[in-house]
């Protein structure tokens, strides 16, 4: 009685039905093949790019394999203080993060009351996607020497800091930026850990104190994991800040692979550089593996 | 656990500092794209609209801001097909190395932004792709889908599979279970991270510095104005006007999201 176009879709929906794996099939096969073809195909064009070298008098790429990328990495002071530079920043911005969020989370989660809980998550959304450069611009006018902070200072009469370009700049600002990222995983770890453990805990006799330290900074663990996998690698690959913010003296590695890529022309180097980050995230993400941080994403 | 007043105090008058933090710059960069004077110095004398006026009224803004609407409408599209069927598929069927397609989706925003950025800009020199809208909508697109797939797979993990088996069974088709079943039931995910993906993609910035070659993104020519010193109060305007049009998709996604929340 149905007509055939319809007995044909039904015949198609009786076959993939009793074919689950082609299903599976279909509906899996596009997303992966985008991932395949143009993810991790470009990466690894990057990555077999970092061992060619460019012909420097006329600028194209030569494809013979060479070290001469990484030796000059290695070797070269510059290269290898702009890594130290990077990475130090990458630590000393996700460790006050952490001191932040840890505290301001748990009174998000555990202390206040349903409804002010909803306003203060509400007013969280505004710094976490408000526009990157706006936040960064928002910084510039505020430490630069007729900026805000300096105008504040002068009306106190108070000394003038002299913020603007310094590195105690870009801390203050990389972790204004990212402190979003950290809050949000740790706040939902606070919220899943049950009050009775917390009650148990203090029934046990532990004080504040102790039920804070041994029983839920052990239960967020994998919330401060993953968000400081954010803080870090936005931090590791940001070239943005320590342009605006940072001045002239105060390159990292993305400013490197910025430089050698679109300014430089000498896309092996960036990419050796790029390399090198992946390498050092790498690391990173295996050891929150290891603390089970995938969980809590 | 019972805290002291004081320690509650104390926590209460920390977390008001840190939203005070988080939302000074904001308020700064609203007050100053209002401030008449040419330079920015604090405090503001005079008050203007004009800022967004010239704002609105230059070419450069308004090519760099359609640049940037018509790329994320394009990579929230690819982000919205492909996120939704990955959702699917890691969360209907069991199969080998399914934890390895969860990690390699969020791989483009575990890793930095300029690593994915460059990636992209070798392989499209490599073939000799030219940039285009295309190379900003491929980039936008790798890491819009991730967004859209945990929307989706946390609503699937939360509806019963035993409405669409009766579907089946009461003699629907594919087509008309995905249609009158899956969508309805859906809907609100897929919007929420369509949402969310085109607010990520409207701001990007890293990835696209380098995947599209000499054309300007909005972020993109704030970046430029910013670094070169000019225009500085029309930057003011054109960035609250971005600020703006991020959060009204956003405040409009978390609404649909916590309604989601309440009902279950």
């Amino acid at each position: 009685m149905a007509s055939p176009a319809n007995s044909l879709t039904q015949r198609t929906g009786a076959v993939l039905w009793r074919r689950p794996w082609l299903r599976g099939a279909l509906t899996l096969s596009p997303p992966l093949l985008w991932f395949l073809i143009i993810y991790l195909a470009s990466l690894a064009v990057m990555l077999v790019t970092a061992f060619f070298s460019t012909d420097a008098l006329t600028g194209n790429i030569s494809h013979q394999w060479t070290w001469s990328n990484f030796s000059q990495i290695v070797h070269q002071s510059v290269y290898a203080s702009i890594v130290l530079r990077t990475l130090t920043m990458a630590v000393v911005v996700t460790i006050t993060d952490i001191i932040i969020a840890l505290p301001f989370s748990f009174f998000l989660a555990k202390v206040v009351t349903w409804r002010w809980r909803q306003f203060l998550l509400a007013l969280l959304l505004l710094p976490l996607w408000a526009s990157y450069l706006a936040k960064v611009y928002a910084w510039i006018n505020i430490l630069s020497d007729k900026g805000v902070l300096p105008g504040i200072e002068s009306r106190l009469g108070l000394p003038t800091t002299h913020l603007a370009y310094t590195n105690v700049a870009m801390w203050i600002v990389f972790s204004y930026l990212w402190l979003p990222f950290m809050i949000v995983p740790v706040y939902s770890a606070f919220e899943r850990v049950p009050d009775s453990l917390m009650e148990a805990s203090s029934d046990l006799g532990a004080g504040s104190w102790r039920t804070f330290r041994w029983v839920l900074i052990p239960m967020v663990l994998p919330g401060i994991v993953a968000g400081s996998i954010f803080t870090f690698s936005l931090t590791l690959g940001d070239f943005i800040t320590p342009l605006l913010i940072g001045g002239s003296s105060s390159n990292f590695i993305g400013n490197a692979i910025y430089d050698s890529a679109l300014n430089g022309g000498n896309l092996p180097f960036a990419a050796a550089l790029a390399f090198i980050s992946i390498i050092i995230m790498g690391g990173y993400l295996l050891m929150a593996r290891w603390a089970g941080a995938f969980e809590a994403l | 656990m019972r805290l002291s007043t004081f320690t509650r105090l104390s926590l209460a008058i920390f977390a008001g500092l840190v939203i005070l933090f988080l939302i000074v710059p904001l308020i700064v960069i609203v007050f100053f794209a209002f401030d008449a004077s040419n330079v920015q110095t604090f405090p503001i004398h005079q008050w203007t609209l004009n800022w967004f006026s010239i704002a609105w009224r230059d070419p450069a803004v308004r090519s760099a801001f359609l640049l940037s609407v018509k790329a994320g409408l394009f990579a929230t599209l690819i982000a919205l097909v492909l996120g939704v069927m990955v959702a699917f598929g890691i969360h209907r069927f069991k199969f080998f190395g399914r934890e390895a397609v969860s990690l390699l989706l969020v791989l483009p925003l575990a890793l930095p932004g300029i690593v994915t950025g460059l990636a992209l800009h070798s392989a499209f020199n490599l073939i000799g792709l030219p940039f285009s809208l295309y190379t900003i909508v491929i980039g936008h697109a790798t890491f819009c889908i991730v967004v859209v797939f945990n929307n989706v797979v946390a609503r699937l993990r939360r509806t019963s599979n035993s409405l669409h088996e009766a579907s089946s069974d009461l003699g629907a088709t594919p087509l008309q279970t995905i249609r009158l079943i899956t969508l309805p039931t859906l809907s609100t995910a897929i919007i929420a991270g369509a949402l969310l993906a085109f607010a990520l993609s409207f701001d990007e910035v890293i990835v696209t510095t380098f995947t599209a070659g000499a054309q300007n993104t909005l972020p993109l020519w704030i970046f430029g104005a910013i670094r070169l010193g000019q225009q500085l109060p029309e930057i003011n305007a054109v960035v609250v006007g971005v600020v703006a049009l991020t959060i009204v998709p956003i405040a409009y996604a978390a609404r649909i999201a916590s309604g989601d929340r309440v009902k279950n």
